[in-house]
């Protein structure tokens, strides 16, 4: 039992020497679990007996409990509750007075202490009150440090966004000096080159800030859901359709292997990120003349949707961090193609959506399958949030 | 400095970044080399004396530059080396090459924000050749 995995800072303020100790004994034996955490917690006390003693005890070391008197010699201890409390919002106070009126405790918690214990008390009393105040603090500086880290998840994004944003205008910038200064003449290989490139990276901006879009929405939980009866199958016959111009270019070849009609409850527009996304994928990292193979799968209360590619295919690490945020694939095959790095992630947060998973698997060179399984039918149509 | 034309290594995994800065340092006179990625930079590294290497931080991985200005350092002690980023505090990935123990372990000469203007970098390749 002795796995004690953190140690609050205890300041004892009394000025009756016996208290203290008493105190101090009682908490050295004492330990909390916490359950939510499933922690165990242990204590390290410190005394003193004024005003002044406090005031020095505190120049260098902070404290997370402090168990505090109601009279000192030189001061009032309501005093140090309010300077407390004035420092610190996390400090938790339990007041101890040998004059426990009912006016002292509304004034005591009116100034913010956790708990009052009126003397005479048992060590059992103090341990009880120490493990509720020990509990609070611990789960509020859990929650504090959870925050912190969502806030800090979001600033790396936002940095990652803004880099993501100014690489293509930096492109396009670089591009119009060239042309500006002569440096690109009109009628050269490089004049209709510069055009095209700048061409394709306002293409790949527009993707980014569309694919950001989908996955805010997404994200925000703020959108309401449409969930009705669709036929996944139309829907896929509208996506290639969709398509049909960019799979041209690479003269690539798109079969669906398919029942007639397949229905499912499903927000429309949902179930359009999530293949767009994939049919799309498997044109662009296709080869020359290639082929994708969509094959939809009726598994009772589930559909399977597998998207098979002949294209440049992923590594094992590649697959790997495949599916996060911004990633990109980048070599020597995916150097010309332009995404946003968010497609994926979209993608994987909305089949979370349908209790579903998205899933690959691929060989470098060997082109590759992605495979989505997405619950048909939802029991409850109420959006759930999704913990970013 | 000499008639002679001297190499540049240009590694980035942006290629109409590669293209642009090309235009303009063989403009400058300069012989340049492209690699989007560590491997082909090491393999013109190998093939060709480079006389100085301008590099990318942020390319399949977030800290490749890092990796081959080290291994350039390691194998052309000699060769200066140009790391050029497009991130800059935000990311966590703070860095300079102001002081001595800076220097030591980010192997670089010289660090550059993007977009580098050309004169700027110009005037960096030089500065650098020169004390070559």
């Amino acid at each position: 039992m002795n796995n004690i995995s953190d140690v609050l800072n205890v300041l004892i303020i009394d000025d009756e020497e016996g208290m203290c100790m008493g105190a101090s004994r009682a908490l050295s034996s004492t330990q909390v679990f916490i359950d939510d955490l499933k922690i165990m917690v242990g204590f390290s006390s410190k005394s003193v007996h004024s005003y002044a003693e406090y005031k020095n005890s505190i120049v260098n070391q902070k404290y997370d409990l402090i168990l505090l008197d109601y009279k000192l010699p030189d001061g009032s201890g309501l005093d140090i509750l309010q300077e407390i409390n004035e420092q610190s919002k996390e400090t938790l106070v339990i007041m101890m007075t040998a004059y426990a009126t009912f006016e002292t405790a509304v004034q005591a918690t009116k100034l913010g202490a956790y708990d009052f214990l009126a003397k005479p008390f048992t060590p059992e009393e103090l341990r009880n009150s120490v493990r509720k105040a020990a509990t609070r603090f611990v789960l509020a500086k859990r929650a504090k440090s959870f925050e912190e880290e969502k806030r800090k998840i979001r600033f790396e994004f936002i940095s990652v966004l803004s880099h993501e944003l100014k690489s293509p205008i930096n492109a396009i910038d670089g591009y119009l000096k060239l042309l500006r200064e002569g440096s690109i003449t009109p009628g050269s290989d490089n004049y209709s080159m510069a055009i095209e490139r700048s061409l394709v990276r306002l293409e790949g901006m527009r993707k980014l800030i569309f694919d950001l879009l989908d996955m805010t929405r997404i994200e925000s939980g703020q959108k309401t859901r449409n969930i009705e009866p669709i036929d996944l199958i139309a829907t896929i016959h509208q996506l290639i359709d969709q398509n049909k111009d960019e799979a041209k270019l690479g003269e690539i070849t798109i079969n669906l292997f398919s029942e007639n009609e397949l229905k499912m409850e499903a927000d429309q527009s949902e179930i359009e990120i999530i293949l767009n996304n994939l049919i799309n994928n498997a044109i662009k990292y296709n080869r020359p003349k290639g082929t994708v193979d969509i094959t939809v799968l009726d598994r009772q209360n589930q559909v399977e949707i597998q998207i098979r590619d002949s294209g440049i295919g992923l590594t094992k690490y590649e697959q790997d961090k495949l599916f996060n945020d911004f990633v990109r694939i980048k070599n020597a095959d995916t150097m010309n193609i332009q995404g946003s790095g968010l497609g994926l992630s979209t993608v994987k947060k909305i089949a979370a959506l349908y209790e579903g998973t998205v899933s690959v698997t691929s060989q470098k060179g060997n082109g590759s399958i992605f495979q989505v399984i997405l619950k048909k039918y939802l029991n409850n149509t109420i959006c759930p949030q999704i913990v970013t | 400095m000499s008639k002679i034309k001297k190499n540049i290594l240009l590694v980035d995994d942006d290629v109409d970044y590669l293209f642009q800065k090309k235009l303009e340092l063989e403009k400058e006179g300069f012989n340049v080399f492209t690699a989007h990625s560590i491997q082909p930079a090491k393999k013109i590294l190998e093939e060709t004396s480079i006389d100085l290497a301008i590099v990318d931080l942020m390319m399949q991985e977030k800290d490749d530059g890092f990796v081959l200005s080290y291994q350039i350092k390691s194998l052309w002690p000699k060769t200066p080396v140009i790391m050029v980023t497009g991130v800059t505090a935000q990311t966590g990935l703070e860095f300079d090459t102001i002081t001595e123990n800076e220097k030591k372990w980010i192997k670089a000469d010289t660090i550059f924000t993007k977009p580098v203007r050309a004169e700027q970098l110009v005037r960096e390749i030089r500065r650098l050749l020169v004390n070559e």
